[in-house]
């Protein structure tokens, strides 16, 4: 049973309705793959698993990852329009539904495409907007959004995972879970680092001169409860 | 890890001890528990406030669903007070106007602040945003407000539960009702005991309530619930502050509810499988909704291609 314990957890949060599970955490999930691929996407193939597959005309779910695919936050007026505004702002959506058998009922996969680039990203929304990313560019990460998280690509070989976390340590950033995933032995590998407060810019330059160290993605951005977006109160 | 206090008698009982209102000791839990500052929670209540106001607004304005079931019923109610209500003018019809404005703006997919749900979004607005000026509330004193049906809404959501999917709608516009009539008592400058007794009268008469929304929609009967749910929570209030008491103790009534969620059957709680969602008119709006390819149609799903 959830247990509550801050006013905001009952007074909130501000989100688009009608549905805080199928439509804001959807939005998220939009939100985190465009986050990734670190782009606007030109086009995307976005498949809805399970009740997400089930009620997503009736709950907006395709306007709302429609509308995060677009950078539009939880609470943004226009994302019951996102079909139009992606015609206008150049996405490209392809939706699916597939019955296949699903771990989570509420979940979508989105695959992007820009110029010669494609990624894909897997999440499930659980309940009151939080989700959680299972997948990421084929490694299957669980990343939830308790605690900022970075993720760093990089070619795997030994000794990696402690030149990331030496500097973190030196730096005295308690990591709060960590999560490393490969496709092959020496092939290319992925490591899910979340920590107690962002690691700041400083630390992260540091990092960065880390050689053999692939995209860094910073998904700390995603941390952002609805609540504390900016809210154009004058409404249309 | 510091808990949130369990129930609402020990809450009253803190209150008197220290001779603080409800909002103020709310407040002050708030703070410690989730070491934040006085200034963070009362600014980030007044995005809050600001929501409800756009949307109470907005829905007045007249909106039309996603679905095109439901809309204009706020603009409609408005009009008629306009014209003059053959029962007279009062609060109650105000507060029903603003709180179907409100959850109308959800089910059209506006921007609203789930108190404590989406589904209930319409019932606290209705009643703050209109008894405010009748109240003189200052800023602060609305913030307050919302801190205090926060407050109330934390005492029920973990003693029973504010979600359809496991209480049916007594969980949800019950609450609603409930935490808005405790809020109401003390901005009216009732005492912590008095919005104990108001918020298990406004629960008690809600219980049982099922949720049952045709089609899968937040929209049937979700949004004239919300105009109900005010209209008691105000009842509620006013009996409150009139001296008359719960028999049944606040946290018992909350226990009941949480009961009475758990013996209901899966039918009832927000999966659309019975109640008014099965009856034949419901089922011939489901039917039509899908054919005109507003909602899905029923699992098993088949894998198709929009585009």
């Amino acid at each position: 049973m959830a247990v509550f314990q801050s006013v905001f957890d009952i007074i909130g949060p501000v989100m688009v309705g009608p549905s805080s599970s199928h439509t804001a955490g959807a939005v998220r999930i939009g939100l985190a793959a465009r986050s990734i691929f670190g782009e606007q996407p030109e086009e995307v193939d976005i498949t809805l698993f399970g009740s997400f597959g089930h009620t997503y005309r009736g709950h907006g779910t395709d306007l709302a990852m429609i509308g995060g695919l677009l950078g539009r936050p939880t609470d943004s007026d226009d994302i019951r329009y996102a079909y139009e505004l992606a015609e206008k702002e150049g996405l490209k959506v392809n939706i699916k539904v597939s019955d296949r058998n699903v771990a989570h009922p509420n979940t979508a996969r989105v695959v992007m495409y820009a110029g010669d680039r494609s990624m894909s990203m897997t999440a499930c929304s659980v309940g009151g907007g939080m989700i959680d990313i299972t997948e990421i560019a084929g490694f299957r990460v669980r990343v939830s959004f308790d605690n900022p998280t970075v993720l760093f690509f990089y070619r795997d070989r030994p000794g990696m995972i402690a030149r990331v976390t030496r500097i973190l340590a030196d730096h005295a950033i308690n990591v709060s879970h960590m999560q490393v995933s490969r496709k092959e032995e020496g092939s290319h590998a992925l490591m899910a680092i979340s920590t107690d407060g962002a690691i700041p810019e400083p630390v992260m330059a540091e990092i960065r001169t880390i050689s053999e160290l692939g995209p860094i993605i910073s998904l700390t951005e995603l941390m952002r409860e609805p609540d504390s977006a900016q809210i154009d109160v004058t409404g249309e | 890890m510091k808990l949130y206090p369990k129930n609402f008698s020990t809450v009253v009982h803190n209150c008197n001890l220290s001779g603080i209102s409800l909002s103020r000791y709310f407040l002050d839990i708030e703070i410690v528990l989730n070491e934040t500052t006085e200034e963070n929670v009362l600014s980030q209540m007044e995005k809050n406030l600001s929501v409800m106001e756009s949307a109470a607004a907005k829905g007045m304005a007249g909106v039309t669903s996603f679905s095109g079931l439901t809309g204009g019923d706020a603009k409609r109610l408005s009009a008629y007070r306009a014209d003059g209500s053959p029962f007279g003018d009062s609060l109650y019809l105000e507060a029903m106007i603003k709180s179907l404005a409100v959850n109308e703006v959800n089910a059209a997919m506006g921007v609203i602040c789930a108190t404590p749900t989406a589904g209930s979004s319409g019932v606290l607005p209705g009643a703050l945003l209109t008894t405010r000026d009748r109240l003189n509330l200052d800023r602060r004193a609305q913030l307050n407000f919302l801190i205090t049906a926060g407050g109330t809404g934390i005492l029920i959501g973990n003693q029973a539960s504010i979600s359809g999917a496991e209480g049916g709608c007594q969980a949800e516009v019950g609450s609603a009702s409930a935490m808005t009539a405790a809020a109401l008592v003390e901005a009216a400058g009732g005492t912590p005991s008095q919005s104990a007794h108001a918020l298990a009268i406004a629960l008690k008469n809600l219980l049982g309530l099922s949720c049952d929304p045709v089609a899968s929609l937040v929209e049937v009967p979700c949004i004239k619930r919300n105009a109900v749910g005010v209209v008691n929570a105000i009842a509620a209030a006013e009996m409150a502050l009139a001296g008359i008491e719960s028999r049944i103790p606040v946290d018992e009534v909350i226990q009941a509810m949480g009961s009475i969620g758990r013996m209901m059957p899966v039918a009832l709680r927000e999966t659309a499988l019975g109640g008014l969602a099965q009856t034949p008119t419901a089922c011939r709006m489901t039917t039509m909704l899908q054919e005109e390819g507003r909602i899905p149609w029923p699992f098993p799903a088949v894998t198709i291609d929009d585009q």
